[in-house]
Order: C-alpha cells, then sequence, then structure tokens
C-alpha cells in the first residue's frame, strides 16, 4: 500500500513556522510576567511584539487557507461514541497495546479527541491571547476606542490564563505527538515529510 | 592614455576624499569635546556708554534708580512677580503660598528671620513685615544682571550687599568685599547660570542643601551632569528653559505642570512657558519602532523619571536629614559644637541639629498633577504620624498627573503638641527671643507666631516630617537613562507606587498558582501517562 500524503506542504509549512514563533512568545513572555530574566525587560518586549506581530499574520493566512480549503471542517467534533472510544483508548488500551480506534487519512486527519483539542485551541485559546494581547499592547488608544472602563490588570490576567492554557496544551501535544505514534516521532516525520508511514 | 589619467584623477579624488574625511573626524571629535565658546552678547546697548552710570553709587538702591532711568516699567514688572512677592495664590487650590507663608522643613518660616532670609530676596531692605513692596528703587537689577561675579548680596543685610569690606561670619577670617557697583553696573547683560545659583544652588542655607538637583556644580556642568547645561554640550542657560515673559519666570514647583499637553512651543500654538520637556521635545519624544511602548509611557511617566536616574551627582551633597530636636547641644566650656562624617559632610551643629547628606542619590517617585498642598500652620495632624509639609494630588486614574521623580527631605522639627500644628520659630536676630541666642524653643516658637498671628499652646514636641521636591535637572544624557528592568521588575523603583498594573512586577499570585499548577500537573499527567505505557509494554515484552 503507498504512503498516503496527510499534511499538505502549506499545512506543514504553518505548522512549523508557528511551532517557531510560538515558543518565543511563551519564553518572552514568561519573562514580561517577571519570572525569570533572559534577554532583559526590553528586549523581552521588543522580541515579543515582533514575534506577535508574524504569528497574526500567519494566521491570517492559516484562516484563509482553512476556509478556502474546507479543512476546517476537520475541527467539528465527531459524535460522543467515538469520543469515549478515543478516551478509552488512551486510558486503558494504549496500557495493554490495543490498536488506535482510528485511523488516519486525508479526510480526516485528526482523531475525535484531537478535533474537540484543536477546536478548543483555535476558537478559545487563540482569540482569547489575540484580543487580550491586541487591547495589552495598545492599551494607550482605549479612550479613543471608547474602553476607558476596562481594565488593564484584567486584560493582563486573561493574557496570563491564555498563555498558561497554551503551555499546557503545547505539553500534551508534544507527547502525544512525539510518544503515541507506532515508532516514536512517526508523528513529527509525517509533519515534515507529509507521508504517514504504513505498515 | 585617457582611461590611465582618467583613473589616477580618480584614485587622486579618493585620497583626497579619504583625508577631507579623516579631517573633518578629527574637528568633529574636537569639537565635541572643546568646551562651547563663551556667549558673546548680541544686545544693541553697551552699557559702559551711558552717562547715568557713569557715576559713584553709595547704594545699590542707587543703581536701581539709574536703571530705571531707561528702563522705566522694570521694577512695576517685577512686583508682579514671585521673586518680588514671594507669594502666589495657587490657581487651583486657593491656597496662598511662596516663600512668604509656607512652613518647610528647613529653616522652617521667614517670619521674624527676615533680614537672614531676604538675603535672597531679589530687593533691597526686606528686615521685618513693614517691607514697602511697592518700592521700585529697592528691586535688585544687579543679583540677577551681573555679569562680573564680584556683586554679592551679604547674608544678614535683608539684601544689600555691604558697602564696606567685612568678614563673614562676624569674628571670622573670612572678608567679604564691597563691590565697585559703578563697574558691576557697567557690565549688565542676560543672567547667567551663576546668577540663578547663587541663591537657587544654596536653598536651605547652603550649596546643595535643597534641591539635589541644584548646587554649584552646576554653574558649569560638564554635559555628563546636565545634558542641556554642559558646557561641552547645549550650554543652555536657566533662562534657556525658565522664559521669561516681562520678567516673570517660568517654571515655579509652586505650580509645577505634571503633564505638559502643548506638545512642542512654537508660534501659534505657545503656552509661553518652556520650563518642561515636551516644550522642546514634544510629547512622542522617542523614535517609532515596533515597540512603541516608551513613547507610550509620555501619559503617565515623567520624562524626568526615566531621565534622571540619580541626582546629587555633581559632587555636591544635598541634605537628606534635618534633625532640629538635636540642636543646642554645647561642649563642656560652653562652645558650638561642630561635627564632620568621614567625607567632610558636616553632621551636627549646634544652631540647626543633626544632618544627614547623600550623593548620586536615588529619587523616590510619586503621582504629581499641577496641585500642590502645603500644610499650613492652622491645619492639624495626627502627632503619631509622619507629617507630609507638602502633597501633589494625583493618582493612576487622574489624567493630568504622571509619575515624577522626587527629592524627599525628611527630618524633625518642633511642632506645637497641644494644637497639633506645625510651629515656626524666631532663629535670627540680635534679641533674646532668637533661638539663635538664647537656645530656648518655647520662647522662639511663641515669638515667631505672635509674630504671624498664629495660635501657640505654649508646649512644643519634635515631629518628623518629609517635603517632596520634583526633580528637573541634572538630565543624564540618554545613554544614562534608566532602562525597563529598573522599574518593570518585582522589587523595582517604582515598587511602593501601587495601585496600577504594571508588567514584570505586578502580578495575581492566585492566577499564577493555578496557572503553574495545570502547566506542571499537564506535565505530571503525561510524565505517568508515558511510564505507566513503558511498564505495560515491558511487562508485554517479557511474557
Amino acid at each position: 500500500m503507498p504512503n498516503e500524503m496527510i499534511y499538505t506542504r502549506f499545512e506543514r509549512i504553518w505548522h512549523w513556522v508557528l511551532a517557531i514563533l510560538i515558543l518565543p512568545l511563551l519564553l518572552t513572555g514568561f519573562e514580561i510576567h517577571g519570572d525569570y530574566t533572559m534577554l532583559g525587560f526590553e528586549q523581552a518586549v521588543d522580541t515579543h511584539i515582533i514575534f506577535a506581530w508574524a504569528l497574526m499574520g500567519l494566521l491570517v493566512f492559516v484562516i484563509f487557507w482553512h476556509m478556502t480549503t474546507g479543512e476546517w471542517k476537520q475541527y467539528i467534533p465527531s459524535s460522543k461514541n467515538n469520543l469515549m472510544a478515543m478516551l478509552r483508548y488512551y486510558a486503558v488500551d494504549i496500557f495493554l497495546g490495543g490498536g488506535h480506534p482510528f485511523h488516519m487519512t486525508r479526510k480526516s486527519k485528526l482523531n475525535p479527541l484531537q478535533r474537540l483539542a484543536y477546536l478548543s485551541l483555535h476558537v478559545v485559546i487563540t482569540p482569547v491571547t489575540w484580543a487580550s494581547g491586541l487591547l495589552y499592547l495598545f492599551y494607550t488608544s482605549w479612550g479613543d476606542w471608547g474602553l476607558e472602563g476596562l481594565s488593564l490588570t484584567v486584560v493582563a490576567m486573561v493574557h496570563m490564563a491564555a498563555a498558561f492554557a497554551m503551555l499546557a496544551f503545547l505539553i500534551v501535544h508534544l507527547y502525544l505527538a512525539i510518544t503515541t505514534s507506532e515508532k516514536p516521532f512517526g508523528y513529527v516525520k509525517a509533519m515534515i515529510s507529509g507521508y504517514e508511514k504504513k505498515e | 592614455m585617457f582611461r590611465s589619467a582618467h583613473k589616477l584623477r580618480s584614485r587622486h579624488s579618493l585620497v583626497f576624499i579619504l583625508f577631507i574625511w579623516l579631517f573633518m573626524n578629527v574637528v568633529g571629535a574636537y569639537g565635541a569635546i572643546a568646551p562651547a565658546a563663551k556667549k558673546t552678547s548680541t544686545s544693541t546697548a553697551d552699557h559702559t556708554k551711558f552717562e547715568v552710570l557713569q557715576q559713584e553709587f553709595a547704594t545699590a538702591p542707587d543703581v536701581t534708580k539709574a536703571c530705571l532711568t531707561c528702563h522705566t516699567e522694570a521694577s512695576k514688572q517685577i512686583h508682579k512677580t514671585t521673586h518680588w512677592n514671594w507669594k502666589i495664590t495657587h490657581p487651583e487650590t486657593g491656597q496662598v503660598l511662596g516663600k512668604k507663608r509656607v512652613v518647610n522643613s528647613f529653616c522652617g518660616s521667614i517670619t521674624t528671620n527676615y533680614a537672614r532670609c531676604t538675603s535672597c530676596h531679589i530687593g533691597y531692605g526686606w528686615k521685618d513685615d513693614s517691607f514697602d513692596f511697592s518700592s521700585e528703587e529697592n528691586v535688585d537689577c544687579l543679583v540677577c544682571h551681573d555679569t562680573t561675579d564680584t556683586y554679592k548680596k551679604f547674608p544678614t543685610a535683608a539684601g544689600h550687599p555691604t558697602y564696606v569690606d567685612k568678614p563673614f561670619p562676624k569674628k571670622s577670617k573670612k572678608i567679604w568685599k564691597a563691590p565697585d557697583l559703578t563697574k558691576v553696573a557697567q557690565a549688565v547683560g542676560k543672567p547667567r547660570r551663576e546668577n540663578c545659583g547663587v541663591c537657587h544652588f544654596y536653598g536651605g542655607g547652603g550649596d546643595g542643601v535643597k534641591h539635589g538637583d541644584l548646587d554649584s556644580s552646576m554653574t558649569n556642568p560638564p554635559r555628563t551632569l546636565d545634558v542641556h547645561m554642559g558646557v561641552d554640550g547645549l550650554n543652555f542657560v536657566c533662562t534657556e528653559c525658565h522664559s521669561t515673559d516681562g520678567h516673570d519666570i517660568k517654571g515655579s514647583h509652586y505650580t509645577s505642570v505634571g503633564k505638559d499637553t502643548h506638545g512642542i512651543d512654537i508660534p501659534g500654538r505657545d503656552d509661553h512657558n518652556r520650563a518642561s520637556c515636551e516644550s522642546c521635545h514634544g510629547d512622542k519624544p522617542h523614535e517609532e519602532t515596533v515597540n512603541n511602548k516608551i513613547n507610550d509611557h509620555t501619559n503617565k511617566v515623567a520624562c524626568q523619571t526615566c531621565h534622571i536616574p540619580t541626582y546629587a551627582k555633581g559632587g555636591v551633597p544635598s541634605k537628606t536629614w534635618w534633625d532640629w530636636s538635636t540642636a543646642g547641644r554645647m561642649d563642656g566650656d560652653g562652645k558650638h559644637l561642630k561635627m564632620k562624617d568621614e567625607n567632610g559632610y558636616v553632621t551636627y551643629v549646634t544652631k540647626k541639629g543633626t544632618f544627614e547628606w547623600g550623593e548620586n542619590l536615588v529619587p523616590e517617585y510619586a503621582w504629581l498633577s499641577g496641585e500642590i498642598r502645603y500644610q499650613e500652620l492652622e491645619d492639624r495632624f495626627d502627632p503619631n504620624s509622619v507629617v507630609p509639609i507638602n502633597t501633589f494630588k494625583g493618582g493612576y486614574d487622574d489624567p493630568g498627573a504622571r509619575i515624577w521623580p522626587f527629592k524627599i527631605m525628611r527630618g524633625k522639627q518642633p511642632y506645637d503638641k497641644g494644637n497639633n500644628t506645625l510651629v515656626i520659630s524666631h532663629l535670627f536676630g540680635k534679641d533674646s527671643e532668637a533661638y539663635w541666642k538664647s537656645f530656648n524653643w518655647n520662647r522662639a516658637i511663641k515669638a515667631a507666631m505672635d509674630a504671624a498671628g498664629a495660635d501657640y499652646s505654649g508646649e512644643y514636641g519634635f515631629i518628623e516630617t518629609t517635603m517632596h521636591w520634583p526633580l528637573s535637572h541634572m538630565v543624564a544624557p540618554k545613554e544614562e537613562a534608566l532602562g525597563c528592568d529598573e522599574c518593570h521588575s518585582r522589587n523595582g523603583r517604582l515598587a511602593e507606587l501601587t495601585g496600577f498594573y504594571m508588567p514584570g512586577r505586578d502580578k495575581s499570585d492566585l492566577l499564577d498558582i493555578i496557572g503553574w499548577l495545570a502547566v506542571l500537573g499537564t506535565l505530571g499527567g503525561v510524565s505517568l501517562h508515558g511510564f505507566v505505557r513503558v511498564f505495560f509494554s515491558r511487562k508485554r515484552r517479557n511474557g
């Protein structure tokens, strides 16, 4: 059986560019938050802003791509039964050596848990990060935008909460992406080559 | 042939350009370190040629009379100024301020101490409260317009210079020379740093005592001490920023402007007041980059806050603590004491009490709007607290307020224990009521309070006070401006200024705990999941 192209070229590119942007954003973000010192506050803010704009630029293309190709449908949640099967797999079968209940195809790349996870990333974590981050960046313009009542404390807290959520998401993502393929790094290789190795 | 000649020519011109470039660099470098040439007068009048000035002057007011023969309106202009009246009604609070009214934490008040204090008044003869403020001839033109540096007001002569050579302090060997008034009068010019400095550098009774950002090191400061006034830089005189309009000088701290929203002062939108950074630099002074946060700061942070990283940095210390409660101690023979620390700074004198000094001081920070209030004689306070002599309205939510750097003068001064109010004291004088004669606080306080018409219970104590002095001078070159981390860090310079969220300093402990628990919990969860998988897969493999 020939290898199947799972991830198109654009998909792979945006995935890795996103990875390159997210990591420094998390690092500089926590530095700006005062948790540690590496670049110094000014450099950290410079970097955070530059990477944030780059990320937003990328995401504009990504959203366009999802909309025009219909790829957004990949995130539509699947049935409850499928979700339970997936949960059962991660909670029980994976330890016992049972097979994965779903097979990745070009049309359906995401298992039911992934669908839910990425959907929450795309409709909750990312928009909240954007909105709070842009408000944070332009806080001197709140008056002009009719947002005098807004509190910087609240905006900063929301942005921080989104950052924690993103970091937790990243940890689970890395764990599953690196270790749960048939051979370690199988999914990572697929995200590089585009093809998933078939037995 | 043509080609090689052309080549030769271009090589020559290359050498020539290189030479010019080198030359310009050398000249440029020299220009950068060479002190700017003394500003030559561009006045259209040569005062040596005026007949009215070619006479022997018996007294300084006689010089003023001569000045007024041409400058007919000068004294009338002066009469309207705070420099003359030492009194100013604050436009917003209605409080009557100025040296004539306020109680400070240095020598207290001018009441009953006139002849000593008014050696810094731009007039002659204010020796008691009968001084005639409408007198034109008693305006001192020379203290501001002398260019010879020989004209000095005698310390105890109510604003007059001495007319015969005499020692000061009395019985000392330091002789104050009587100025040659004719020479001084013929050499008048625009005020230089020296003219303003004779009073403003020595406020509070000595060099650098009061302000901290103004002392004798600012007479000829290097650029590194003050980027505007540096003699090897812009070489500004005081009036470059403290612009004048009919002898009225702008930039009094009694009417300080927390935020100048006029922008760069150009004709048409000029507020006739150049005594703010924004007057020349505008309110978006920094180069715009992708990170425009520094310009964003101008709404809440005064320029001075970042650009005056330290003060009292020209080699002259500033007084930071003055404790009057220890004054009056004598040695066994009844002689006055004077003590110095290892730096040679005076730490005790019998007349004034205990002092502390500092150099290269880090400012303290507070909100400042235009509204300043002073603790007046009749205002009561809690005697168990530290009493602020002056306060500035302002806070994060006040759009007119910004964070400013201050020298905060601290010390202990006498107060009325019965009324819980500040008091003033009669320090200077030949009479036995004067503290510096009899060292009796009760009598000195009563004499001054009676003279001021203020109520005194007859019982005094000492209270700790603070006095805020906003800093605007000793602006450092831009390379030395504060970096972001100075404030945007957990225990930075603004650690005590609470009530608003500042990145890098503030956090919600609750959110951080929940956030890190979630992150670490996730990490722990996937690790555990991974270990269990490895465990089971080994078990499977081993049968």
